[in-house]
């Protein structure tokens, strides 16, 4: 019998807390393997964020730190400043990244941190019910837009990839989504892509991941993949927003 | 190294240094400047890393990631800084990270003033983070003690997985005083727990300070409060000075005693015998000791650059067996001795 497949060993065995549905457990996935390609597990060093993902730290296979909330990217900053050799990498959330944590991600990218930045848009904040997030579309309903985001007075979605891209010391940023087979390989692509940057010394790159929240979104976990698709993925436009190695 | 002249902040920065630490995370604010000033210039000549942060959330933050991947590490700041570290240091309590943080407080609330003061006594000793959690806190009188009490305070932090506060006054970091910087190396703890990849390890390390199950979390701050307990059995220190057939007792810390001192010199001069007690520790305090001390005096006088916040320790440890009265002065006004002189003449003459 011929093996051709076998979970990764960038995962441990401890089952996910994830909904059914969510595509945090996706993302996981292409993360370990992307870990675990690279020969880089036993060197690496996971900074988790608050929300969703908060114990993620029981599910990859390496290290960890759990950091305060939007905080990853300062702790990421100290791990890697002392231990240049280890791979660090933070995953956050769209209100970790993107709103209580805008400072510290804006300075660890101008700073050119060589690290890593798994950052996972879902549009709304799922460990707290389903408030409304930064990223939160305009007219989405969520807890704390039980209206629909009103823009006038809540704001347009914060466009993360655009933003980070214009810091200088950015080297990669790619928006990429999980809402089909072919995506979801295109995601992997640029996370490998994040992460041998890492490798190679070349600086802080990021790649924003479109995600699901069925049960935040109220939808089900079929309709949530097109949601990504036709309504998240047409404000949030995919592709790479910046790579220096490209220049 | 000898005796050489030194600002405070630089002392308390090269002592750090010499005490081998490897990492300076911090954001500008006076009145303690000199310290991230004189790392950046020499901490990476020694093998350590400087970074100026964006914030001093950001700079707690990096400590704590630097500290969980083993590293010795410290920050430093004043009062506001130090309120905005409040996050982080109940994270590190909480990992129970070994960090030094340097406070040389300044005047308040809010921006209140550079100059120096000791309104920051409940922000160190009771602090604004989150949950059941204790740090040390040390209290120099002087540059020379500064650096002793850096040096002590990455001991502590190595031995207890504790953060450790040096409260300096912002009178010590301006102020320059010869000073001897002890430089012999302080063994560092072998950190088995730190995150530094997993490496050949069986296991994998994972620093945090997240227990959703509720008997995991009392279990935990059973652990916290545990080595509290044993660091006040171990670690309380204090001066006495002329107290032992004092009839009044002045209570002072920081630089603040030392002026206490020449009041009491004065008093003695005059006939009135009085002594001082110094908590060297504000956290753990002194309270046993203090209640000893104020066994058979008259009554005892508080002192402080402040509206009287140590005053609540004062009370709790001498627990009504004499009077306790106040004198402070706050706004970066520090008091003279012959205002401490007219205090203690005030309640004598008022008995
Ligand atoms: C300082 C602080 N504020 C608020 C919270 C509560 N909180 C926990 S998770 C979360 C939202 C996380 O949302 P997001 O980053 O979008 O991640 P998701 O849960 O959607 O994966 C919030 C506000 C906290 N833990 N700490």
């Amino acid at each position: 019998m011929t093996v051709i497949f076998k979970k990764t060993k960038g995962l441990t065995d401890k089952p996910l807390t994830y909904c059914p549905g969510c595509t945090h457990g996706i993302i996981h996935r292409l993360v370990a393997e992307v870990l675990e390609e690279l020969n880089v597990l036993d060197r690496s060093i996971l900074i988790a964020s608050v929300g969703c993902s908060v114990m993620s730290y029981d599910f990859f296979n390496c290290d960890s730190i759990q950091a305060a909330h939007g905080r990853a990217p300062a702790v990421a900053t100290g791990v890697k400043r002392v231990r240049p050799d280890s791979i660090v990498f933070t995953y956050q959330g769209d209100g970790d990244l993107a709103s209580i944590g805008t400072g510290e991600i804006v300075q660890a990218a101008h700073r050119g941190e060589n690290i890593t930045v798994i950052f996972v848009n879902n549009a709304i904040y799922g460990m707290t019910g389903g408030q409304m997030a930064p990223t939160t579309l305009p007219g989405q309903i969520t807890t704390t837009s039980p209206y629909g985001r009103d823009v006038k007075t809540q704001g347009e979605p914060i466009k993360v990839s655009e933003l980070m891209a214009t810091i200088p010391g950015t080297y990669y940023v790619e928006r990429v989504m999980t809402a089909d087979p072919v995506s979801v390989r295109k995601a992997k692509t640029a996370i490998k892509k994040a992460f041998q940057n890492q490798v190679d010394g070349k600086g802080f790159s990021m790649v924003e991941v479109l995600s699901s929240c069925n049960i935040g979104w109220g939808l089900n976990p079929v309709d949530s993949l097109k949601y990504i698709k036709e309504d998240m993925a047409s404000y949030f436009p995919l592709g790479v927003y910046k790579d220096k190695g490209k220049i | 190294m000898g005796k050489v002249l030194m600002k405070g902040n630089e002392a308390i920065a090269q002592a750090a240094i010499s005490a081998g630490c490897e990492g300076f995370f911090g954001y500008p604010i006076t009145p303690q400047n000199e310290v991230p000033e004189y790392m950046s210039k020499y901490l990476a000549k020694s093998g350590g890393v400087f970074v100026q942060a964006e914030s001093e959330i950001a700079a707690i933050n990096m400590v704590y990631g630097a500290a969980a991947a083993g590293a010795r590490v410290m920050t430093s700041s004043s009062s506001p800084g130090i309120a905005l570290k409040q996050e982080g240091i109940s994270y590190c309590a909480g990992a129970q990270l070994p960090i030094v943080i340097v406070s040389v407080s300044r005047g308040g609330p809010g921006l209140g003033s550079i100059l120096p003061s000791q309104g920051d006594y409940n922000q160190a000793t009771r602090g604004g983070g989150n949950g059941d959690y204790r740090v040390i806190v040390l209290a120099p009188n002087g540059v020379q003690e500064a650096t002793d009490m850096v040096r002590h305070a990455f001991r502590l932090a190595d031995t207890y997985r504790i953060p450790v506060m040096v409260m300096a006054d912002g009178i010590i970091g301006q102020m320059m005083e010869p000073v001897e910087i002890d430089t012999t190396p302080i063994p560092k703890a072998a950190n088995l727990w730190a995150a530094t990849g997993k490496g050949n390890r069986d296991h994998l390390n994972v620093v945090n300070s997240m227990h959703l199950d509720s008997v995991e979390l009392e279990d935990h701050n059973i652990l916290l409060n545990n080595k509290y307990l044993e660091i006040v059995k171990n670690e309380v220190e204090y001066e006495k000075f002329l107290s032992d057939d004092a009839d009044v007792l002045i209570v002072a810390y920081g630089t603040p005693s030392r002026i206490v001192k020449s009041a009491i010199k004065t008093l003695r001069e005059e006939g009135i015998k009085a002594g001082l007690f110094r908590p060297k520790t504000l956290v753990p305090y002194p309270y046993d000791a203090l209640h000893e001390a104020s066994k058979n005096v008259k009554f005892v006088l508080c002192a402080e650059l402040s509206m009287g916040q140590m005053l609540v320790d004062v009370k709790l440890a001498v627990n009504g067996i004499v009077p306790v009265h106040f004198y402070g002065r706050t706004g970066g006004i520090i008091f003279e001795p012959s205002e401490i002189v007219n205090a203690v003449k005030s309640h004598l003459g008022g008995k």
